[in-house]
């Protein structure tokens, strides 16, 4: 009995850790074929499509509310000391530093992730990706590849986006609709944001959350049990990874860039 | 979709994302302090900066007019020395200017304030600011003002 036990926690320990080494073995190979895109970009825009366009519209709403929000909250806690000016400070550099990638992110793993996860499991489970190798097509260059570098290239642009609509998003409900000073508003958050070190070090961290999302993604894929239930467990996986990995890195990048 | 259209909403979610980058470098960040390097450099020993950093404004009569660049410490003398750069176009203060730490509002960053002086010589590149005023340093004031109590007692 006890026996037993200690077998199952070994062979779920060797399990992860091969998974670990498969993926990083499946990282190598898609980086090593991403040259070969250069030569059909066409694949890589239907997959920029998919990935990054229709992702915006979640993307531009979820982006709008929680700028109004931050505004609301952040005048209802400076007003009492006088310092609402400092609202668009705020706003601004968390939206900046943390909100932007982290919650671009978990919105890009919920959408795009699992989409991407669900799509090439498919096409393993129906024999697809099989098909390609008998006809001497190797499915990594041509369907890995593609969708993994337009996840990694949509991130930065679609946090860049959230941020953007989060400030105006902060403007109307600080300036419009409570009546602060617009001019106010903009010379504070440019008095204390900087361009390297708060714009820069947020599109670094949502450059790597794109990596580690866009990677999850097209391994459990490109990994998944061809069953139906097997497609289910790698899509479930794909989001409760993502997720957490991002929340993870986000904590040491923070640390890494901001912890001077 | 036909891959046109395709190709032309790519487009135009690759422009609005470089389109967001651009809008947030220009009205929320100090990208307006970053291009201006160039200008005259000047030096001021301080006995002490407070919280003075690198990049911090240098201001005359609350005008920006340029910023600070390094802070050393100098180990002969004990002293901080702070260099700083000036705009160009404001090149007309006097080898007699003061410079001191202040503090924009109650709690706000800090800064140095010039001060013009009256002599006709005009500061240059390379310049040293020899009258200089400390940071004010609260616990110093509070101590000061400790000590200046209990004398009045005794």
């Amino acid at each position: 009995m006890l026996l037993s036990r200690i077998e199952t926690l070994g062979r779920m320990t060797l399990g992860f850790i091969q998974r670990l080494g498969r993926g990083n073995l499946f990282l190598l190979q898609v980086l090593a074929s991403m040259a070969g895109l250069v030569l059909r970009p066409a694949l890589l825009i239907r997959q920029l499509y998919s990935v990054g366009v229709q992702t915006l519209i979640i993307i531009i709403v979820a982006g709008l509310f929680v700028g109004m929000v931050m505004g609301l909250q952040s005048y209802y806690a400076l007003v009492d000391f006088g310092a609402e000016d400092s609202v668009s400070v705020m706003v601004v550099l968390s939206l900046l530093r943390e909100l932007g990638p982290v919650v671009t992110a978990l919105l890009f793993a919920g959408r795009a992730g699992s989409a991407l996860t669900a799509e090439i499991g498919l096409m393993k489970a129906t024999e697809q990706l099989s098909g390609m190798e008998m006809m001497a097509v190797n499915p990594i260059e041509r369907v890995v590849a593609p969708r993994f570098l337009a996840g990694v290239i949509s991130m930065p642009l679609l946090a860049a986006i959230f941020s953007a609509v989060g400030v105006v998003g902060a403007y109307l409900v600080a300036v419009q609709l409570l009546g602060l000073d617009s001019g106010a508003f903009w010379s504070q958050a440019q008095a204390k944001v900087d361009l390297i070190d708060d714009l820069g070090n947020g599109m670094i961290k949502a450059l790597v959350f794109g990596f580690i999302v866009a990677w999850i993604a097209v391994f459990e894929g490109y990994d998944c049990i061809p069953t139906s239930e097997g497609l289910g467990q790698a899509t479930t996986r794909t989001v409760v990874h993502s997720s957490l990995a991002i929340l993870g890195m986000d904590f040491v990048l923070t640390a890494l860039m901001f912890g001077k | 979709m036909n891959s046109r259209a395709l190709e032309l909403l790519v487009g135009l979610f690759v422009a609005a994302g470089i389109a967001a980058l651009f809008m947030l470098a220009m009205t929320v960040s100090n990208l307006a302090s970053y291009g201006n390097g160039d200008g005259y450099e000047i030096r001021a020993r301080f006995d002490n900066i407070g919280g003075l950093k690198v990049r911090s404004p240098v201001a005359a009569s609350g005008v920006r007019i340029g910023r600070v660049t390094a802070i050393d410490y100098d180990q002969g003398d004990y002293v901080a020395v702070v260099t700083m750069v000036i705009e160009p176009r404001y090149n007309k203060f006097s080898i007699d200017t003061s410079a001191s730490v202040l503090t924009s509002g109650l709690l706000g960053e800090q800064y140095v304030g010039l001060e013009p002086g009256a002599e006709d010589d005009y500061l240059k590149n390379g310049s040293k600011i020899d009258i200089t005023q400390s940071a004010l340093v609260l616990e110093q004031i509070i101590g000061q003002f400790l000590y200046s109590k209990s004398d009045e007692k005794n």
